[in-house]
């Protein structure tokens, strides 16, 4: 707890007018809808936004207004209060833009500006709107864009991680949960945790959330696909995944459309238990103050019998609940 | 064509017939209602150019039949009086936001002519579109065309018609409120549900339980207590997300039964349960025949099932221990409406077992239901 300023994040959020900056961070920050941000108008100048993540982690937000007079602002007068101590740029470009050049243009200002402050900082860079995108066109697209900004932030030393991303999917908590996660400093006890637990509980799937948000911070798969990427050096891990490679987003969207569909009883949700149609068991449950845990379990004998199974359920709420204190230490002793 | 407007008097379907002018979003309704599609998207429909019919099973076989708008069904070569005949319902859509009076003289002539071929026909209309009317123009206009479409069938002289009036827009949960009522009179079991219901939602300190058909969000029946809108928006969104996330896991497993074809009978029904932080809790149980079971259990069960028990050992209490008591509490209660549940189950496949044998027997005029009156414990 000492460091209060190393636990402070620094995210500025970049890009040309219109864009979607603002209906990104009202999605997944403040509970809208993709239909509400219709009503968003346009930012002025910069929003800050301080977001408390995991507890002890501050989001500073800098949702930076995208009109021309104030992005040539940035790049000159605000300069230092802008690009200081920035830890991500989050640049979002349009994919529908009829100014590439520009956009691109931009892009190196910022790059510039933030090498000089900065080096070390990581670049996300978002291809928004891509539900404007006919299906079969989207995969090329996005490679042909990144390997030209890929070439354009060569000489800058910046390593750039790209996401195509749309608000009317689920793309938007894909990408998030992989931006907000790089700035976990303990994720690799939380991972361990996780590993541990789930030998005890030898369950098909572990996942956790993030309470407010419900980005994706970890999950058993994605853990054993990146033990597996060091074992066999390059492995494809798209073969050996027989599962939804895009459940983790798309529970995310669910269980935020169910959170908001409870808040009309004027209530929250503790818990969340389904008994699936073919023997997979769901358990939905609070883990620490700002974490949720999703355990997906397969019967593996033939539990018809009702007592037999209420007694699991309980075994496993129970063991949640003991679970609860380790992951409650991760989350303080920081 | 006009074989395949004619529904076939062996399946014992019950028939709603959607009807309207042009334009009034007939074909948005069963869009909505029956394919889950987003309100918005329907701005592209195409114009309807032939009656389509919409097969749905729920508790009792439906299919909804629209007819194209610019029809007229008055032409000698349609055979619309076999067509009245057969339905059970007709729905009338009266676009509200546009001049409605057109619209009423239409619904008159049909009014007249289905009322003559068939007697025992429901006759339905939705005001629709309101969502674009303010509050007080809503009322306004519900009034006024009950008001005209009254004067002129006492005009024309039928009597004895019986009209219902609903206000929808496909925009929010009218709808399906509108159609889960026009459904529910196609029941004839529906009396006795609703006392298995009661019966249910009083020994098992239920708030409200409603009994659903997944794919629509219709609700077959519900209990006597008065419905919630916000209650039933829950319960509805609580099945979609129930089956999607089953889904995401399911959908691998399919594969897997593919090459190994190991567990295909362990299809066990679907069930879920969400604790709020308020102590409601939110049930569902999948019943037979594409019905679920969704209830809002209430958060008092401490003075409910277990009040005595609470009242003698209650004297200082920890909050932990408290907790702890409400947790298991809640567990007991849990496994009572478990139990009561699955007798509801039961007794429901009973009473369709029991309706079905009386539509092989028996003439559709008795209809009667054997009151079977399962007891709820």
């Amino acid at each position: 707890m000492s460091s209060s300023a190393t636990s402070r994040k620094k995210l500025l959020l970049m890009g040309r007018s219109g864009s979607g900056k603002s209906s990104m961070r009202s999605i997944i920050f403040s509970n809208y809808s993709a239909l509400d941000t219709r009503r968003l108008g346009a930012t002025i100048d910069v929003e800050l936004l301080h977001l408390r993540f995991l507890g002890n982690m501050t989001l500073n937000l800098w949702d930076c207004g995208g009109q021309t007079v104030f992005m040539d602002n940035y790049f000159t007068s605000q300069k230092d209060h802008i690009f200081k101590m920035v830890q991500v740029l989050i640049h979002v470009f349009d994919v529908e833009s009829k100014l590439i050049n520009k956009d691109i243009e931009i892009f190196i200002k910022s790059l510039t500006n933030l090498q000089q402050y900065l080096p070390g900082a990581k670049v996300f860079v978002l291809l928004h709107k891509m539900d404007l995108v006919q299906i079969d066109k989207r995969q090329e697209l996005f490679q042909i864009m990144m390997e030209k900004l890929q070439k354009i932030s060569n000489p800058y030393h910046f390593k750039l991680v790209g996401f195509p991303t749309s608000i009317w999917d689920e793309s938007l908590y894909k990408a998030w949960s992989q931006i907000v996660c790089s700035l976990i400093p303990n994720i690799n006890l939380f991972n361990n945790n996780l590993v541990k637990f789930n030998s005890i509980l030898d369950a098909e799937e572990i996942i956790l959330f993030e309470k407010t948000t419900f980005l994706v911070i970890s999950s058993t798969a994605s853990i054993q696909n990146q033990q597996k990427q060091i074992e066999n050096g390059q492995a494809d891990q798209q073969a050996q995944e027989e599962l939804d490679p895009k459940r983790f987003e798309k529970i995310s969207n669910i269980i935020k459309t169910y959170k908001q569909s409870i808040t009309k009883l004027r209530t929250n949700f503790k818990n969340l238990i389904i008994r699936g149609s073919d023997g997979t068991n769901f358990y939905i449950d609070i883990i620490t103050d700002n974490m949720f845990i999703m355990i997906v379990l397969k019967d593996k004998k033939d539990a018809d019998n009702l007592i037999q199974q209420q007694h699991e359920e309980l075994l496993i709420l129970d063991n949640i609940k003991a679970a609860r204190k380790w992951f409650e230490k991760i989350e303080n002793n920081e | 064509m006009e074989a395949a407007l004619i529904p076939n008097p062996s399946d014992t379907n019950a028939t709603i017939l959607l009807m309207g002018l042009r334009r009034s979003g007939k074909s948005s309704i069963c869009k909505v209602v029956f394919h889950n599609m987003q309100p918005y998207d329907t701005l592209y429909l195409e114009s309807t150019s032939k009656p389509t019919t919409e097969q749905f099973s729920s508790l009792i076989d439906l299919s909804v039949m629209e007819l194209p708008g610019q029809l007229n069904y008055f032409e000698p070569n349609y055979d619309s009086e076999r067509l009245f005949s057969s339905v059970g319902a007709l729905v009338y859509v009266i676009d509200s936001q546009d001049e409605y009076l057109n619209a009423i003289t239409n619904l008159l002539m049909i009014i007249d002519y289905a009322y003559k071929v068939n007697p025992n026909i429901n006759i339905e209309v939705l005001i629709h579109k309101i969502d674009g009317l303010s509050e007080d123009y809503r009322i306004d206009a519900q009034r006024d065309i009950m008001q005209r479409t009254g004067d002129e069938l006492l005009d024309l002289g039928v009597e004895g018609v019986e009209l219902s009036f609903y206000l929808t827009s496909i925009f929010n949960h009218s709808i399906y409120e509108a159609f889960s009522r026009i459904v529910q009179k196609l029941i004839p079991e529906l009396p006795s549900l609703e006392n298995m219901l009661d019966n249910l939602v009083e020994h098992s300190s239920i708030d409200k339980v409603f009994l659903f058909d997944v794919n629509s969000k219709i609700y077959v029946a519900t209990d006597s207590s008065p419905v919630d809108i916000q209650t039933y928006e829950v319960c509805a969104e609580f099945i979609d997300i129930t089956i999607d996330l089953d889904d995401l896991y399911v959908e691998n497993d399919k594969n897997k039964n593919e090459h190994g074809g190991v567990n295909s009978n362990n299809q066990s029904e679907l069930k879920s349960i969400s604790r709020l932080s308020n102590g409601s809790v939110l049930y569902l149980k999948q019943m037979i025949r594409g019905l679920a079971l969704v209830a809002l259990i209430r958060s008092d069960e401490r003075k409910g099932i277990n009040g005595t028990e609470e009242d003698i050992n209650g004297v200082v209490e920890t909050v932990e221990e408290i907790n702890q008591d409400e947790a298991s509490n809640q567990e007991k209660s849990l496994t009572i409406i478990d139990y009561n549940v699955s007798l509801f189950k039961e007794s429901l496949m009973k009473i369709w077992k029991n309706s079905k044998l009386i539509h092989a027997n028996q003439e559709s005029s008795q209809r009667h239901l054997q009151q079977s009156h399962p007891s709820q414990e």
